[in-house]
């Protein structure tokens, strides 16, 4: 196998890179005719979720991407892709709003993590994402959430109960940062590979866990043909989502994380 | 009362000479904790007696799981449930199963929650309450698993819900399995929410991380301890990722409250009693207080 010269962490620094596509390049190269929405209708707008609604082929669809930016001066503008309250409730409006209009919603996530500030503390960035779990476990259309880059823990899941989580290849998903987990265990944020290694945070970590359903090849990223690919393949299944009556879509929705972790565990 | 004098008047019992009760008297065989907010020394079985609260400043103590089920429960009333639900070691995660052995033997507890069913001045609920002892009642899959059960045994019992929260959030060593306990115990909440049945949560110190962004916050109503830490992100990382001074009380649940999170503080001595009003006003879950006006 080619994946095995590859450890962990270097799997951590692929998502990272400053060189993949990100959030509103697989909006704009998928869909056609995005249109952006801006504000939560609370308080604010958060410029590190682009949100709003798009065709993917001739079917209507709700977006909802975290975005990084490309370049220092951009990157800062996105606050490096690390969303505030105000976008996980921008998001969940758009999904209320898709609900209404009884379009599917699609998501892409790419961050390190929520924003750690005081002002999101302060306007409550755990009930943000907590509010986002328990209304998308719920919602009465399908969402596919795919994980672009980083899957930094609360603030990307806050984007991910979905129906189906793909994970591109070398992306992540973790619940803590391998910096973080090192600093917090070994008292040493140098020791982030051995992390890395042992948080087992890789896409093939995520599928054997149950936790994705597919890996999306990276092959040609960021190329005509790796869009054309990927769109057929989303395409494909939203037509299988759609198709799905609503009652059995979110019983299998719930079911799909009910069963989580719960493998070698006792029954009763 | 002159200006002058009613402008200096005692603004509280402090001032006015302190309290009427007895003075404490330790025996001086008896062992002494300091208290870490007004540093006095107070004497174990006060302490005890005292709902773990400091009888002096009323700093409220972190304490187990079976002590605050002794004193929010009706005696005898308590009927544990899933008590066999442990702790996977999934990922092989370096020193884990080591760890989780010795914290059993130390805290005597099987998980960092203990879940069950309650009676709360005569009124029976689902009542789940998690364990300092216990790895900081991190949430790892057990623990998702149990709130789940609980959640879900309450919505087919249609019972209300009551929980006492402490955590310092997923545990990382369990990884993204961890994780995914935030939206699996929110799905169980939302349906049990969606039944129009009654939940209640109280922050107790601290309550952090994936928690306080789950199960924690998605109460119907959301009491919390004086001075219990509650948070999402960490202080520390905070301050190292904003390059900011905090600001005083930061993440209190009294900060809590001004900003519009928290519904009420209750003193642990008043807890009881004002956990029992609100599952009687909410008896029978949704359209119960209609059908009670409709009853007058």
């Amino acid at each position: 196998m080619v994946k095995q010269q590859y450890t962990a962490f270097d799997q951590v620094k692929a998502a990272r890179s400053n060189n993949r596509p990100t959030g509103k390049d697989y909006i704009d190269h998928l869909c056609t005719g995005f249109l952006e929405f801006h504000g939560d209708r609370q308080a604010g707008d958060d410029k590190a979720i682009v949100a709003g609604v798009a065709y993917l082929g001739d079917r209507p669809v709700t977006v909802v991407a975290i975005e990084k930016g490309h370049g220092t001066k951009e990157r800062t503008m996105r606050n490096f892709g690390a969303p505030n309250p105000e976008g996980y409730r921008k998001a969940l409006r758009l999904m209320k709003q898709a609900e209404k209009f009884n379009r599917p919603v699609l998501c892409f996530v790419d961050t390190s993590g929520a924003y750690c500030g005081i002002e999101a503390e302060e306007r409550g960035q755990g009930q943000a994402i907590a509010e986002n779990l328990k209304e998308m476990m719920t919602l009465n259309v399908p969402i596919l959430s795919i994980l672009i880059g980083e899957g930094g823990s609360g603030g990307a899941l806050a984007l991910a109960v979905a129906d189906r989580v793909w994970m591109l290849e070398h992306a992540i998903y973790s619940v803590i940062s391998p910096e973080g987990c090192a600093s917090i265990l070994w008292k040493d944020a140098s020791k982030a590979p051995e992390a890395a290694q042992n948080l087992r945070i890789t896409a093939e970590d995520a599928l054997a866990f149950g936790v994705i359903e597919e890996i999306i090849s990276e092959q040609d990223l960021g190329k005509a043909s790796f869009y054309d690919g990927l769109r057929e393949k989303i395409q494909q299944e939203l037509n299988d989502l759609c198709a799905m009556e609503k009652d059995h879509l979110k019983q299998a929705r719930y079911l799909r994380f009910r069963q989580i972790g719960t493998k070698g565990m006792e029954e009763g | 009362m002159p200006l002058i004098q009613f402008l200096n008047r005692p603004k509280n019992e402090l001032e006015a000479g302190g309290r009427k009760s007895a003075p404490i008297q330790a025996d001086e065989n008896e062992p002494v904790k300091s208290c870490p907010s007004c540093r006095k020394s107070i004497p174990l079985s006060q302490l005890w007696g005292n709902y773990h609260c400091c009888p002096f400043c009323g700093h409220h103590f972190r304490m187990n799981s079976r002590q605050r089920i002794s004193f929010i429960a009706d005696s005898d009333s308590f009927q544990e449930m899933f008590p066999d639900i442990q702790a996977q070691d999934a990922l092989q995660f370096p020193g884990y199963q080591n760890k989780i052995e010795l914290t059993k033997k130390v805290s005597g507890e099987q998980e960092a929650v203990i879940c069950g069913t309650a009676k709360i001045e005569g009124q029976t609920c689902g009542l789940f309450v998690m364990e300092p002892y216990f790895m900081m009642g991190s949430m790892g899959t057990a623990v998702g698993e149990k709130i789940v059960r609980l959640f879900e045994l309450a919505t087919e019992q249609r019972l209300p819900v009551l929980g006492f929260t402490v955590s310092g959030g997923a545990r990382m060593q369990e990884g993204i399995l961890s994780l995914m306990q935030m939206a699996k115990t929110s799905g169980a909440v939302k349906r049990h929410s969606d039944a129009g049945l009654f939940y209640l949560s109280v922050f107790t110190d601290p309550t952090t991380g994936g928690v306080t962004a789950s199960f924690a916050t998605e109460s119907d109503i959301v009491l919390a301890e004086p001075g219990a830490t509650v948070g999402f992100a960490g202080a520390r990382v905070i301050e190292q990722t904003t390059r900011k001074k905090l600001p005083q009380g930061f993440q209190t649940a009294e900060f809590l409250m001004e900003h519009g999170f928290v519904d009420k503080i209750v003193p642990r001595n008043q807890q009881r009693q004002t956990i029992a009003a609100l599952l009687k006003m909410h008896e029978g879950g949704a359209g119960h207080g209609e059908a009670a006006i409709h009853s007058i």
